[in-house]
């Protein structure tokens, strides 16, 4: 790396990290959460950050404790898996702009694309004279680094004692609430938000929070394009 | 541990397979030397605030308004939020103070 590169990196970094405090939090909480549980279950540390390194994916390695619990179904954990994360699907259509020229670092920033870092990532710019790549990369990044050390630390804590600190996971919801706000400040999202708001309630009501995300997506898709019909004729 | 070394890594390796063709397929669809078709474009434009609309729900999920606390924490927190966060503006902010905030709440009302 040039040291040309290496200022460019420091500045995106300093300029991305901030962006990821909230996340840092929530993530922190729930990875040692999360090791935790995989740790009381009899899969220690090893397990846990390996899971949490290669998969990725919050919600369903909670669900995933479970399926490790049963007998043997790599079939069935596939399937679950697919469906639990299916939201990611929506995620990338809405960044295909964003991440557009970045290279290689492109199959880094999809590999660990998540919920939280698809809201960052979808609602801030990268500040003028900033690399995008950069930028985009270090709120990647970081955020991976607290899921799987958050993992880690919950492993070794998981041997010792009971961790927990009610409440501080709100940090997730609160990131949520707040660039849910961020988006509604231009006209031309808040149609969209509205919709995404009212589909998933409706969603929780009819087919209860279990499985919610599946039909609230295909609701929130059908109003969109039924939407944008209306608005081409 | 109730599966066998081998087979807990093909679980971790079946659930990572899972994931990442969630992740990958709009990218592998719409590659960045073609023009994807307009609605994929406005498919773009308008999901990340449903998305967003759907997380926030989907975090709030599991909420039951008509059991004791009745939600409360967290729609008094959530209310703590948007107005913090029309008053100052600022994300740090009113993020850290609404998860606080929301710290207290649960304290005091069990």
């Amino acid at each position: 790396m040039t040291n040309n590169q290496k200022r460019e990196w420091k500045l995106a970094f300093s300029a991305a990290f901030p962006h990821t405090l909230p996340v840092m939090t929530g993530f922190l909480v729930l990875g040692i959460a999360y090791g935790v549980l995989m740790q009381t279950k009899g899969y220690g540390i090893l397990w846990a950050v390996l899971m949490s390194a290669i998969a990725f994916c919050g919600s369903m390695q909670f669900l995933a404790i479970t399926l490790l619990t049963v007998a043997f179904n790599p079939v069935q954990a596939f399937l679950i898996s697919l469906m639990v994360n299916a939201r990611h699907l929506f995620y990338g259509i809405a960044l295909l702009e964003k991440y557009k020229g970045l290279g290689k670092a492109r199959a880094f920033l999809i590999y660990t694309l998540c919920d939280e870092t698809f809201s960052i990532t979808s609602s801030v710019n990268p500040p003028e004279g900033i690399s995008k790549k950069y930028f985009y990369l270090s709120i990647s990044l970081l955020d991976y680094v607290y899921w799987v050390f958050g993992t880690f630390l919950g492993g070794v804590i998981g041997q010792f004692m009971d961790f927990q600190i009610e409440g501080l996971d709100f940090a997730l919801t609160a990131l949520f609430v707040v660039l849910f706000m961020e988006q509604m400040k231009e006209k031309k999202h808040h149609l969209p938000g509205i919709i995404g708001v009212g589909a998933t309630l409706l969603a929780l009501f009819i087919f209860g929070s279990d499985q919610l995300v599946i039909p609230a997506m295909l609701m929130i898709l059908a109003i969109l394009l039924i939407g944008r019909k209306k608005r081409c004729t | 541990m109730y599966l066998t070394p081998v087979e807990t890594v093909v679980m971790i390796l079946a659930i990572a397979a899972g994931t990442m063709i969630t992740r990958f397929i709009p990218f592998l669809l719409f590659p960045e030397d073609k023009k994807p078709p307009a609605v994929i474009n406005y498919l773009g434009e308008v999901l990340p605030a449903a998305m967003m609309g759907l997380l926030v729900v989907y975090c709030l999920k599991d909420i039951s308004p008509l059991q004791v606390p009745y939600a409360l924490p967290e729609v008094l927190a959530i209310l703590g939020i948007v107005f913090l966060h029309k008053w100052k503006g600022n994300v740090l902010l009113s993020i850290g103070g609404g998860t606080l905030f929301y710290m207290c709440l649960i304290q005091w009302m069990r």
